[in-house]
């Protein structure tokens, strides 16, 4: 009991953070606030005042972009197919992800600072002189947003379930987790989802090393169990990337685009107090995923070589029998081995064999911090809803900001119930399939970003190309499998690709905004 | 917004060429096949070179921001 002890101390200590995180605030902040409502009050509970320091901005941007899978979902990975995941993963994101908050979130904040918007959606309404194609975007970013969701509500369930060897049920689990991470983002808004983030990130670093030494000591050092794989003919190509194409390496390079087109993120770079900021982020972002990522991905593939440990030599076991299944084996049969080799508790397991009681918790609260990262997606979703829709169709100028601050939060609310009853009910198997899909949409949709913010040329019908076009795409390839996979490169490509023709061809042939507006863009 | 960067047209294209050189070089294809030698005695080669490229990364990103910061995007805001 003392791993569930140790979660549920962890809780308390997250929703303390989120919910008086209100008192890190600047003073001068504190005093145009004053709880008083107004403009300020919309400011600080949907962006924290644009006021976050550099230590809060570089910890929490990087853990909001952090999930289950960062922990649980690499190792396992790593543990199917091997060291690739590493440069699938982490080295591509490593590259890509500042280079596009350098690039496009630096000049996102400079316009919401000189503008005064809040999400992405205000800033494509202004710069392309749109109202309901703004409205579509805003559509389709809020649906490929509810699925992480409902994955974080149904990991909190399962991860709770496990952690206490099943004493609290899954919609039990679920209920504290959503109930948690609801109330934090509720009192808290973005300055207490943000010190969360800040703080789960500590965790999430201090964790892989640790996890690494304490394991490592505990089977004798690492060498003689990557000799021994590389002396096994079944477990040598784990060690290389001989399974996989290059060109599908290479398209992994096109899904961490997606980041900076998620709203979560971009009303993020919105928080800094300054420019500033983002240097530091920028330069340690790559140091944070090599941190996280290569323990984890290490002890992965370390783990085909613990045979030692029951559980995980049964796993061993059921992907021999599965590689050596004949065709007519029952599709049941199949599916149950493929659950039993699957990895994704191999860091769980090999800490529970490995390592003592205490560090068993401190592994139990890091998953809590992974799947606990939908708290930035509830705020941004209501951050959108509020400013895109409530705003943007008379809502703040008929009833006032202090109703709309009440209505982001009312909505925290209607969201997290609505996620929780489905996750109740929805097999987590079809949220985890509609989270890949919509890494592949936003990552089509960050042309849209691209061309509002360097190509004057671009145009409202460019933008609403792009947007139907991704809609398109995505429905098609989850409803085909295989579709879009061209010349064996993920659908991510093709899809990116047309993207950025549909806004050249479709902007050049359309009227482009008005030299006006132009001209408060800096053109 | 044009403009943009207070960098100068050689300045440019040599930040253009080190990050598109920094994206050709994630395709390791010299080092798809080998497993060996195993780095620092424990470091399949792939994975230690994601790991370096990880570092080569935060060194681009740290010279990027001492030598081509966007600071008129700060400054235009303070005025």
């Amino acid at each position: 009991m003392i791993p569930a002890f140790i979660v549920f101390a962890y809780l308390g200590v997250i929703l303390y953070i989120g919910i008086f995180a209100w008192r890190s605030a600047p003073p001068s902040q504190l005093r145009r606030f004053g709880g008083q409502g107004g403009a300020a009050a919309v400011e600080e509970y949907f962006l924290a005042g644009r006021s976050l320091g550099p230590a809060v901005f570089l910890l929490s941007l990087f853990g909001t972009n952090m999930t289950a899978f960062t922990i649980l979902g690499s190792a396992g990975h790593a543990f199917a197919n091997g060291v690739v995941t590493f440069g699938l993963m982490a080295s591509s994101s490593a590259f890509v992800i500042p280079l596009t908050l350098f690039f496009i979130g630096t000049r996102l904040w400079a316009l919401g600072k000189k503008h005064g918007f809040i999400t992405p959606v205000q800033m494509f309404r202004d710069r392309w002189e749109c109202g309901h194609i703004g409205t579509v975007i805003f559509a389709l970013q809020a649906a490929l947003l509810v699925p992480y969701i409902i994955i974080g509500v149904m990991g909190g369930g399962t991860a709770l379930r496990a952690i206490t060897g099943g004493l609290i049920p899954y919609a039990a689990g679920g209920a504290l987790v959503a109930l948690v991470v609801m109330g934090y983002v509720f009192f808290g808004g973005m300055r207490g989802t943000a010190w969360v983030n800040a703080f789960q990130t500590v965790l999430f670093l201090s964790f892989g090393a640790i996890a690494l030494i304490v394991i490592g000591r505990s089977i004798g050092g690492f060498p003689e169990m990557i000799a021994r794989l590389l002396d096994n003919p079944a477990t040598t190509p784990l060690l290389s990337r001989e399974r996989v194409s290059p060109w599908y390496f290479f398209s992994y390079t096109f899904i961490p685009l997606s980041t900076i087109a998620f709203p979560h993120i971009a009303i993020f770079c919105l928080t800094a107090r300054r420019l500033a900021q983002f240097k530091r982020t920028v330069v340690f972002y790559p140091l944070c995923i090599l941190a996280i990522w290569l323990p984890c991905v290490f002890l992965g593939v370390a783990a085909n070589g613990m045979v030692s440990a029951p559980r995980i030599e049964a796993k061993l076991e059921a992907r021999e029998a599965l590689a050596a299944a004949p065709a007519s084996m029952p599709a049941a049969d199949r599916a149950a081995l493929r659950r039993q080799a699957a990895g994704d508790d191999v860091i769980p397991i090999m800490l529970e064999w490995f390592a003592p009681l205490w560090l068993a918790g401190l592994l139990g609260a890091g998953i809590m911090a992974a799947v606990m990262a939908s708290d930035s997606q509830i705020l941004a979703l209501s951050t959108m809803f509020t400013e895109d829709v409530f705003t943007y169709y008379g809502g703040t100028s008929r009833f006032g900001e202090a109703v709309q601050v009440q209505t982001g939060r009312a909505f925290v609310v209607v969201l997290t119930i609505v996620a929780y009853l489905i996750a109740l009910r929805a097999p987590q198997s079809i949220f985890d399939l509609a989270v890949q899909y919509a890494f592949s949409g936003y990552a089509a949709l960050s042309p849209l970003l691209i061309a509002a913010l360097f190509w004057k040329r671009s145009t409202k019908w460019g933008a609403f190309a792009v947007t139907a076009w991704v809609a398109g795409a995505v429905i098609y390839t989850a409803r085909v499998p295989g579709a879009l996979a061209w010349f064996g490169l993920l659908p991510v490509v093709p899809m990116t690709i047309i993207s950025c023709a549909l806004m050249v061809i479709v902007s050049l042939v359309t009227p482009q905004p008005s030299s006006r507006t132009l001209a408060r863009y800096g053109w | 917004m044009r403009g943009e960067t207070l960098v100068g047209p050689t300045a440019r294209l040599g930040w253009f060429i080190a990050i598109t050189a920094l994206y050709l070089l994630h395709q390791d294809i010299w080092l798809w096949r080998q497993p060996r030698p195993l780095v620092f005695g424990f470091l399949p080669p792939a994975l230690a070179y994601h790991g370096g490229y990880c570092i080569a990364v935060a060194l681009l990103m740290w010279g990027l921001t001492r030598f081509a910061w966007p600071s008129h995007l700060e400054q235009r805001e303070d005025r």
